[in-house]
């Protein structure tokens, strides 16, 4: 069995080469190439998934090496995978979204006459994204880290010839590396204090205690700070809303279902290196509950429907940070919260999709309306993934949410009022923007006008290759949560890997129940009153600051401008200056000087014999002189 | 006696120059097949010098020692350990590649028949580069330090002519400019490394009476018996002398790799130059600079090298983030390029002066793989610059949609240059890192830095030539000719293949790297905790 | 006659020769002083001679004629030329000897 691991990697990567150095050749089947290996990773997923349910629950993790990659001395970095049970979540997730997705981009770039070149990246992103899940030490894991961001660069700029693409595109690769020097760091870090970054080395010996709280809390910050790159958790949060430049497809998967979660897998896998380090912990917590409530109020303020869910997710991955940095209480509740947003917000942004293709590529939700009686398929499957994603009870975000806002609770004392004060915050606010995006798109009267070239939209169901995935995704979401909680099958699953704990909550379940669907219900109706009883203005108000400030990102741009952007920018120019004018100033002055003691001296070569004949004279007499001169002395 | 299959290495590409150009002004396709046909037989004769070598074995390989001037105890010594075969390897796959890349750079221009002039640019091109290559192999090879100087400085001369003598197709400033501006970078380029190799000469010379005072068989320039004699105690340099010794050779070679403050010269040198000129500075004839630090600083004066470690580490990471924001702010995409490896040739030294066996492996290794990844992404900045007669970024943009492959092409050795993992750079840029920081935690940090500006100017660079809306002017922008293709295609397969796995590589370095750290006499440091699987 | 007469002699000549270098234009004028200059240089190697008593100065003296004779040869050569091109024998016609 252990041998199929590596074989979970090889249709995608395949995919990857044969799509990007086929050539024209496969244009006609290239997507169809594309989906058929997908598939049959995820076929792989699920033997081995079989595989595992039918060992002991302690036995589960199977381990493949294949080669040496780096042997130097001390540093032995090899190409090995684990897959244990935490990997298996994220690989069925992976590939059963993954596949999902390519099946629906399919239709959905069936007009792109790069459409093979587009399936080409998507399999890149699915072998780097296993990688990332699948690897047995932390250097490969940044290896399909940085595989991730590469492919979501490409993705995010694949219509190249948009410069708003190409900007996005670079934003997010770069601000994503700068999170990835915490990863490289934390690797180093390792490296020093353990003499191995293997994950069945360093955290059994992080678990032990060995190292100093310092190291364990540097390791972790710097392990934060990868995830908030990765994750688009604050301050490294901006790349993701201009990530929305990519097609939709990518939206779904990349930058909803998987890769912006890769920053919650690695804290979850490295759970012991957190135990360790109590600082660091609070740090993930601070950085989940400020971006919980960040995105939410960027989420209610896009009128860009993608934008909008773009916000919802960092908000719900906010939730799972919180999660994740409440330590084994919250670890698999983060996992579980991950996978059932992979499948609603995965389905969220098809929908979405489906919306932009059936009215000629419009995000600005103020130019829809109306839309459920034109496209009935797409507005059931988008309503059940609304309902999961707001806690709609018994629908999967019900379970997965209440679970972490309990878990907060239990971090107990004012920490976990204060913490459960903000999940359940979190929550209406969650229910108020995805109200506001439901009404606005399917409710209502219609809104759209003609476009520049008087093209007016005319919305329509999308073909069956896209609405079969968005319907599967509709399912999960209605039933995967309640499915996880059958006999605590979740948390049965995960926990040896991941450990588990009872906080000590001073609320009860229920209770936490109640609230968080009270709360839902708060911000619906204060949506519904908002957007649904009056006519939806096309043009935004003005607004109040607040508004305003939401609508800019919460001026995280701005700030970024003002704190890097513009003074490196004078950093360069003046480091050009210096460069030009100092360094080689001196080089060049050295040779001016030279040059001009030659023109000077120059001027006694003037040609004419006799001259030549004086200096000669005089010089022998000279040479006479000082000879004499210094016989006498 | 076995054969001497170092000296054939070298010989090989000389006697190819010489034939190269000897032939007559007419046959210039000839002259091209001819000079393609020995780099590749150049390339054999290295691959077979990689086969001998024993990865186990002796330190130094393949020797061949014979007595050259007695009078001085210069010898005409060769030799190869693990670093020397990488770089010959280097150097050897490099050059057909740039044969390949600028078979019409030198052709005469329009307006110029062949019959005109007697001189013949074609055929004195490749003979040059030829000539080039059998002097650095040779510097590679020699492990006698007057053979080595000679060499060293020797090579001065055909890149002299090959900066002066080529330049771009790239008449944005009109030809009359651009010919100064190319005789001031040949004339920068001689003077800045002509000074270097004049004080470390006077440093060969004293090292020479150095071993000529204490040795008894007389002064040697033979860097094993130097070794040697210095292990056994019969050999000793005061302290003020061996710092001394150690700055003039230090000097001649952070000049030649080059080290900041004493770069200026390459963004001249590689901006003037035509591209597989560019490529055969920074990827080849530089690396002997970096080479050097380690074989003979190092090997020679290991005191000295620990002593003036701390400076050294500081100008290497000055370098890296100097190099980095320098590249930022250039306009011209092979200044650019220069840039960036000023900032690579940083973290190379970094990795040598680090004392460690990541550090050093990574440098030898980062060696290798910044001499195939800048090839691979200045021989496409120059396919694209000899397309639109500009080497402006701000003259291009929407690239891709005309030329999609090349476009690819570009941005793959973009993202080798900015050390994508998956490609070797990145190997490499991870050891020096684990190296350095395992010894110097601030110096590892700042160093990091360097990852996200790297990021930052490859990107922009590809954003602002390949991506956004074609410009009028490209639109009929040819893709990669086969021709174009066949240069990049190997280079890039080579990347991702020694990114993926370099234990070929590291197996054949990793010993060296241990003998020249024991030299030093230097360990790396131990974990702080230990760790049980 | 003490020997030391004909180095005063030899000096005189030199001093003449100097002189009829530095302050004559015409070149025949100019070279016929410096073969003055020579000999003044010779007379002065022979006086040597015979104040050591060894041949060694007058071995020398031969070889300046010698040299001396070739001079003529190249120099006379290269001054008919110049007055074929320039029409003129003066030296400060031509400057031709700088860079």
């Amino acid at each position: 069995m252990e041998s199929l691991i590596g074989l979970l990697l090889a249709p995608p990567l395949l995919g990857a080469a044969v799509l990007l150095l086929g050539g024209r050749r496969l244009d006609r089947v290239g997507h169809w190439i594309g989906t058929a290996l997908a598939a049959t990773s995820f076929a792989v997923a699920v033997v081995l998934f079989a595989d595992l349910l039918g060992r002991d629950a302690g036995d589960r993790t199977l381990t493949q090496h294949l080669y040496s990659w780096i042997p130097v001395g001390g540093f032995q970095a090899d190409i090995a995978f684990r897959l244990d049970q935490l990997s298996m979540t994220f690989v069925l997730l992976i590939t059963s979204v993954g596949t999902l997705i390519h099946l629906y981009s399919v239709g959905y770039m069936e007009h792109d006459e790069r459409r093979r070149r587009f399936f080409g990246y998507l399999n890149l992103f699915l072998a780097a994204m296993l990688l990332l899940v699948l690897a047995d030490n932390y250097l490969l894991l940044y290896v399909g880290w940085e595989g991730v961001g590469l492919a979501s660069f490409l993705l995010i700029g694949f219509w190249q010839h948009k410069p708003s693409a190409a900007t996005a595109a670079k934003k997010a690769f770069v601000v994503n590396r700068v999170g990835d020097i915490g990863l490289a760091i934390a690797i180093l870090v390792m490296f020093t204090t353990f003499g191995t970054f293997a994950f069945g080395e360093v955290l059994p010996a992080a678990a032990e205690g060995g190292a100093t709280e310092t190291t364990m809390t540097l390791i972790g910050l710097m392990l934060l700070l990868a995830a908030c790159g990765k994750s688009a958790q604050v301050p490294l949060q901006s790349w993701l809303g201009d990530a929305m430049e990519g097609p939709t497809p990518v939206s779904a998967l990349i930058h909803a279902a998987t890769m912006v979660t890769a920053g919650v897998y690695l804290i979850v896998r490295s759970g012991a290196i957190f135990e360790a380090a109590p600082d660091a912990q609070t740090a993930v917590i601070v950085v989940g509950a400020v971006t919980l409530i960040f995105g939410a109020i960027v989420g209610c303020a896009k009128d860009d429907i993608k934008k909008a869910l773009a916000g919802s997710t960092m908000s719900q991955i906010g939730y799972m940070m919180l999660a994740a940095g409440l330590g084994p209480i919250g670890f698999v509740f983060a996992i579980m919260h991950l996978v059932t947003h992979g499948f609603f917000k995965a389905g969220l942004f098809l929908g979405a999709g489906s919306v932009m293709h059936g009215m000629n590529d419009e995000v600005d939700m103020r130019r829809y309306g109306g839309l459920r009686r034109y496209m009935p398929v797409t507005f059931v499957t988008f309503g059940l993934g609304y309902l999961a994603i707001i806690g709609f009870p018994y629908l999967s975000g019900f379970f997965s949410k209440d679970e972490i806002i309990y878990a907060a609770f239990g971090r107990g004392g004012a920490q976990g009022w204060i913490l459960g004060g903000v999940t359940l915050l979190g929550a209406g606010l969650t229910a108020y923007y995805m109200t506001r995006i439901m009404i606005l798109t399917f409710f209502g009267e219609k809104r759209w006008q003609p476009d520049a070239a008087g093209n007016e939209p005319h919305p329509h169901e999308s073909p069956r290759t896209m609405t079969i995935p968005m319907i599967v995704l509709a399912v999960g979401s209605v039933f995967a949560g309640f499915l996880f909680n059958l006999n605590h099958a979740f948390v049965d699953w995960l926990s040896p890997v991941t450990g588990i704990a009872e906080g000590d909550s001073p609320v009860s379940h229920l209770t936490v129940s109640i609230a968080a669907t009270t709360v839902m219900l708060i911000g619906v109706a204060i949506a519904w009153l908002q957007y649904g009883r009056r006519p939806v203005p096309d043009h935004a108000p003005t607004g109040r600051w607040v508004t305003r400030a939401a609508r800019r990102d919460l001026l995280q741009d701005d700030f970024n401008h003002a704190a890097f952007v513009l003074p490196g920018n004078y950093l360069t120019r003046g480091l050009v200056y210096v460069d030009h004018k100092l360094v080689d100033g001196v080089v060049n002055g050295t040779a001016a000087a030279f040059g001009g003691l030659s023109g000077r001296l120059r001027r006694v070569q003037n040609g004419y014999a006799r001259s030549y004949a004086v200096s000669m004279f005089g010089g022998a007499a000279l040479l006479i002189a000082v000879t004499l001169l210094m016989r006498a002395v | 006696m076995s054969f001497p299959l170092l000296t054939a290495t070298v010989v090989l590409p000389a006697i190819g120059a010489v034939a190269t150009a000897a032939v007559p002004a007419a046959r210039r396709e000839a002259a091209k097949w001819l000079a393609l046909l020995f780099s590749l037989g150049t390339l054999a004769l290295a691959t077979a010098v990689l086969l001998n070598f024993q990865p186990g074995g002796d330190r130094y390989q393949l020797t061949e020692s014979h007595a050259w001037i007695p009078a001085f105890g210069v010898r005409y010594e060769l030799g190869v350990d693990g670093i020397g075969v990488a770089m010959i390897a280097l150097t050897a796959v490099i050059v057909p590649f740039l044969i390949g890349a600028g078979w019409n750079d030198a052709d005469p221009r329009e307006g110029e028949t062949p019959a005109d002039r007697r001189w013949r640019p074609t055929q004195g091109f490749f003979a040059l580069i030829l000539m080039v290559q059998a002097m650095v192999i040779m510097s590679f090879a020699a492990t006698d330090i007057f053979l080595f100087y000679i060499f060293f400085e020797a090579m001065l001369i055909p890149m002299y002519f090959l900066i002066g003598g080529f330049g771009d197709r790239a008449g944005e400033h009109g030809e009359e400019r651009q010919s100064k501006q190319r005789t001031y970078a040949a004339v920068k380029f001689l003077l800045y490394n002509l000074a270097g190799g004049l004080v470390m000469l006077a440093a060969v010379v004293g090292l020479y009476a150095v071993t000529a005072g204490q040795l008894e068989g007389g002064g040697t320039f033979s860097l094993q018996a130097i070794t040697e004699a210095r292990a056994t105690g019969e050999l000793t340099f005061a302290q003020n002398t061996e710092r001394l010794l150690f700055l003039g050779f230090f000097l001649a070679f952070a000049i030649k790799a080059p080290l900041w403050p004493l770069h200026t010269w390459l963004p001249n040198a590689m901006g003037e130059s035509t591209a597989p000129v560019a490529v055969l500075i920074t990827a080849v004839v530089d690396k002997v600079g970096t080479f050097a630090m380690l074989r003979f600083c190092l090997g020679l004066f290991p005191e000295a090298s620990v002593w003036a470690t701390p400076v050294v580490l500081a100008l290497a990471l000055v370098s890296i983030i100097y190099g980095a924001l320098l590249a930022l702010g250039q306009r011209d995409m092979k200044r650019l390029i220069a840039y960036a490896s000023i900032s690579h040739f940083g973290f190379i030294v970094l990795g040598i002066f680090a004392m460690t066996g990541q550090g050093q492996s990574g440098a030898t290794l980062y060696m290798v793989n910044h001499g195939i990844a800048t090839a691979a992404l200045m021989l496409v900045a120059g396919f694209l610059i000899s397309r639109r007669g500009s080497r402006l970024i701000a003259d291009y943009g929407g690239v891709q949609k005309t030329a999609p492959v090349l476009a690819g092409t570009f941005l793959v050795g973009g993202l080798a240059t900015l050390s994508l993992p998956g490609t070797g750079p990145f190997v490499s840029e991870f050891l020096v890192l684990v190296g350095t920081y395992s010894r110097y935690p601030v110096a590892g940090i700042i160093a990091c830095a360097g990852i996200v500006l790297a990021a930052l100017y490859v990107l922009i660079l590809y954003q602002r030539t390949m991506t956004g809306p074609t410009r009028p002017d490209l639109e009929r922008m040819p893709d990669l000719r086969p021709r174009e293709l066949a240069v990049v295609g190997p280079l890039i397969a080579l990347v991702l293949f020694l990114g993926v796995f370099p234990k070929p590589l590291t197996d054949i370095v990793d010993p060296a790297v241990e003998h020249t750290l024991s030299d030093v006499g230097v360990e790396d440091p131990a974990p702080e905790v230990e760790a049980r699987p | 006659m003490s020997p030391e007469n004909y180095l005063h002699l030899a000096a005189l000549l030199f001093t003449i020769g100097a002189c009829g270098v530095l302050v004559r234009r015409n070149a025949i004028v100019v070279f016929m002083c410096v073969e003055l200059m020579l000999n003044a240089g010779n007379l002065a190697l022979v006086a040597f001679s015979r104040m050591h008593g060894n041949l060694d100065g007058q071995i020398m003296a031969f070889f300046v004629m010698v040299v001396a004779a070739a001079e003529v040869v190249v120099g006379l050569a290269i001054i008919v030329m110049l007055y074929r091109s320039r029409h003129s024998a003066s030296v400060d016609d031509a400057s031709l000897m700088k860079l």
